[in-house]
């Protein structure tokens, strides 16, 4: 189902190369010489012709590589993550394919072919979403990844409303939302599911480290990314950094 | 007249100035006396509010449209829904009267705060998802769109009330007692919760300690757990926000206390011949603080938001005076009811998902901020009722009546630390707990919005957008709250509430 490719500039090499990358993550050696010649994003990628013996030799030497060194292989996971969250603005349906809009911002027609395939994961870093807004997201029963980052109106009242998504919902970031608090962070205890959650630079949260911890022991399943433990903590007189929460317990 | 004692002043004026002037000594410091002339012709003119003699600025104004007697939460609500609701911008003066500017004694900062829309009647849970709304979009300056034809004339007049800090956290449950009835009895509100668009969902016990692992469940058959649009907030943030909206907007407020309504009455016949007396209220007399002086304010319309004086304000306006069992006898059943409130550390305790946790025995809690701290308390009963004579804190009522049946609730709360304690006041509806809303059918100028025995905060935006288009238009046109009128109380109809915490 998803082996479509978007021919963003007609190029045959295109479709190609998406049949490779929906294949699996193995033959990553395609990726490679892409990261290595400008890791822009997938959009950039016409230029990038490689004849085809190099690249088998390639594929062999940099497979063997991988396989018999640790960080070789933690170098193509790095590469993927970057190739991942370098782009902007994309959709991932389940056969592993982001939607995104061309260069003038417009989404291509063939997206209406795709009303009854399950969207898997919302990338709307910077968009203006709202609480009425989140209606259109909602009832998207299966989905995985919701990336909220740098979202100026999503608010607390907001994140009470993700409890419908309870059932899928393994991802979300909302770093540098300034209208979270940690108010809206207590409304995240129903996504059970959650593995991943990025509340890294929230501006309008007091005690960012104290935050952490409580939403770590809120979700013990989950891997929180934010505030290391020692933001929010003043120095003390003697060098000890003092907890700046224990003034509430005074 | 007028221009021959201009002449003449300025004619006196040049001659002592010597000759070499009286070419020019008419033009000579003429913008000075056209300003006292001004002056004076205004003092003596009608609606001047100008008193050279004295300084008044601390009296309220002559006169006003309407004259809302209480500046708590319900009192500036419905002032500002006058004033957002009126059909030309300006027509209309209000004026709060408040006796206590530092709030020590008024119910809404006092409050816990909650806000839940798990009511038994549809009108509670109507008027709660509205004010939840109006929380939600207050930090946006205020709702520019009402649903109400001219809705876009309604424009904030004046600067938008900075971010209040009051998006709702937390979700509110409720414990239900075992036995079958109480289960039937529970679905069947929640049929009529879910109707209106309330969402809450019902836990049985398993699912309850598998959520929240700190509950003790023994006992439990049902809870109900409100998973959007409930939770809590800080009230005195609503408080001083609207304040401050509604003082931009144009209403006066006053300090000082109503002492005295003179009013005017018409005897009428009814329908059965009988003889009725109709009074209109057309003068409040507002006395200043530790002083002796009062300005009378001639007003159209009073409203009485008094919170837990309601009664004595009614009183005042000759309600209740009459023989019993008529309407004229028939009181304003609504009193001042102590409840006090305790704030405890507990660092075991409940995490970051703590719901505002109402138990069957009635005591509840919630958490205040983010350290550990825990706010509750429990309602006594009627036989423990405390003496409302003033706001001093029982701490023996924590230790035997609301301790034990927290910490068999959640034993967590074994090891607690009470922090500290305050008392406020219900407006207590001694006939049926609920509000008191609407117009009096004998004193026909005078609309109560009071007597929510706990909710009021919670129903407050809610409740003054009903008194204004009772005000403005004669009927309740968002939300008809015709089971809260003030008539029940002759008909004895009660319209009772199931979930009062």
């Amino acid at each position: 189902m998803g082996r479509r490719g978007w021919d963003l500039d007609g190029s045959g090499f295109r479709r190609d190369w998406l049949k490779t990358w929906v294949r699996g993550l193995k033959s990553l050696c395609l990726v490679t010489p892409v990261c290595n010649r400008s890791t822009r994003c997938i959009r950039g990628l016409s230029g990038l012709v490689a004849p085809e013996d190099n690249q088998r030799k390639g594929r062999t030497l940099f497979q063997f590589l991988a396989d018999h060194f640790y960080d070789v292989a933690a170098l193509r996971e790095y590469l993927l993550r970057k190739q991942v969250l370098a782009v902007h603005q994309k959709n991932r349906f389940q056969g592993k394919e982001w939607i995104r809009p061309d260069r003038r911002g417009r989404f291509p027609y063939d997206f209406l072919k795709f009303q009854t395939v399950p969207v898997e994961a919302v990338d709307a870093s910077g968009c203006a979403i709202n609480y009425s807004g989140l209606d259109n997201l909602l009832p998207l029963k299966e989905l995985q990844a919701l990336w909220l980052q740098r979202c100026p109106h999503v608010d607390d009242w907001c994140l009470s409303r993700l409890h419908a998504l309870a059932d899928s919902l393994q991802e979300l970031s909302l770093a540098g939302c300034p209208h979270i608090s940690e108010r809206g962070l207590a409304c995240l205890h129903h996504l059970r599911h959650l593995r991943r959650l990025d509340i890294s630079d929230l501006p309008a949260v007091a005690s960012p480290g104290l935050t952490q911890i409580l939403v770590e022991e809120m979700l013990p399943d989950c891997e929180v990314l934010g505030a290391g433990w020692a933001q929010g903590l003043k120095m003390g007189p003697g060098g000890q950094p003092r907890d700046a929460s224990s003034s509430l317990l005074t | 007249m007028l221009w021959s004692a201009l002449r003449l002043s300025c004619g006196r004026g040049s001659l002592a100035r010597g000759l070499g002037t009286r070419g020019g000594g008419f033009t000579r410091g003429w913008d000075g006396k056209v300003s006292e002339i001004k002056k004076k012709i205004r003092s003596f003119l009608p609606g001047g509010a100008l008193d050279p003699l004295f300084n008044t600025s601390h009296l309220p104004p002559e006169q006003a449209d309407v004259v809302i007697v209480g500046g708590g939460v319900l009192g500036l609500s419905v002032a500002y829904w006058l004033k957002r609701l009126e059909k030309r911008q300006g027509a209309i003066r209000v004026l709060v009267v408040e006796r206590d500017h530092t709030y020590s004694q008024a119910s809404t900062g006092l409050s816990v705060g909650g806000i839940r829309q798990q009511f038994s009647l549809p009108e509670n849970i109507q008027l709660s998802l509205f004010s939840v709304n109006f929380l939600r979009n207050i930090n946006r300056g205020f709702p520019l769109h009402t649903g109400v034809p001219g809705g876009e004339r309604c424009s904030p007049s004046g600067p938008p009330v900075q971010p209040l800090r009051l998006p709702v956290a937390g979700f509110r449950k409720r414990c239900c007692g075992h036995g079958e009835q109480r289960e039937n009895a529970e679905a069947d509100p929640h049929i009529s919760l879910r109707q209106e668009g309330a969402k809450v969902c019902l836990m049985s016990p398993e699912q309850l300690r598998n959520k929240f692992p700190w509950i003790n469940t023994e006992g439990v058959a049902l809870a109900s757990y409100g998973l959007e649009d409930e939770g809590w907030f800080d009230p005195w943030c609503l408080l001083q926000g609207l304040r401050q909206k509604v003082r931009s907007m144009g209403v006066l407020f006053c300090q000082g206390e109503v002492t005295r309504f003179v009013s005017s009455s018409t005897c009428m016949t009814n329908t059965s011949g009988e003889e009725v007396s109709l009074k209109r209220i057309y003068e409040v007399h507002v006395k200043m603080d530790h002083s002796l002086e009062y300005q009378p304010v001639e007003c159209a319309i009073v409203i009485n938001a008094a919170g837990a004086w309601s009664g004595q304000v009614a009183e005042l306006a000759g309600i209740g005076h009459g023989p019993p069992d008529t309407l004229q006898g028939t009181r304003l059943p609504v009193e001042p009811r102590k409840r006090y409130v305790y704030l405890w550390h507990c660092p075991q305790g409940p995490g970051l998902e703590t719901p505002l946790v109402v138990d069957t025995s009635g005591a509840y809690f919630r958490r205040e901020g983010l350290g550990n701290n825990y706010l509750g308390s429990r309602s006594p009963t009627e036989e423990e009722e405390p003496d409302p004579g003033n706001l001093e804190v029982d701490h023996a009522f924590f230790q035997d009546k609301v301790w034990p049946l927290l910490a068999q609730r959640v034993p967590a709360f074994e090891t607690l630390k009470v922090r500290s304690a305050w008392a406020g006041y219900y407006d207590y509806n001694t006939f049926d707990q609920n509000g008191v809303v609407g117009p009096h059918p004998l004193v026909v100028n005078m609309y109560f919005a009071t007597g929510f025995s706990g909710h009021g905060l919670q129903h407050a935006p809610a409740v003054g957008r009903a008194v204004a288009e009772m005000v403005l238009e004669g009927s309740f046109q968002t939300i008809d709250l015709s089971p809260f009128l003030f008539s029940r109380f002759y008909l004895s109809e009660k319209t009772e509430e199931g979930n009062i915490i």
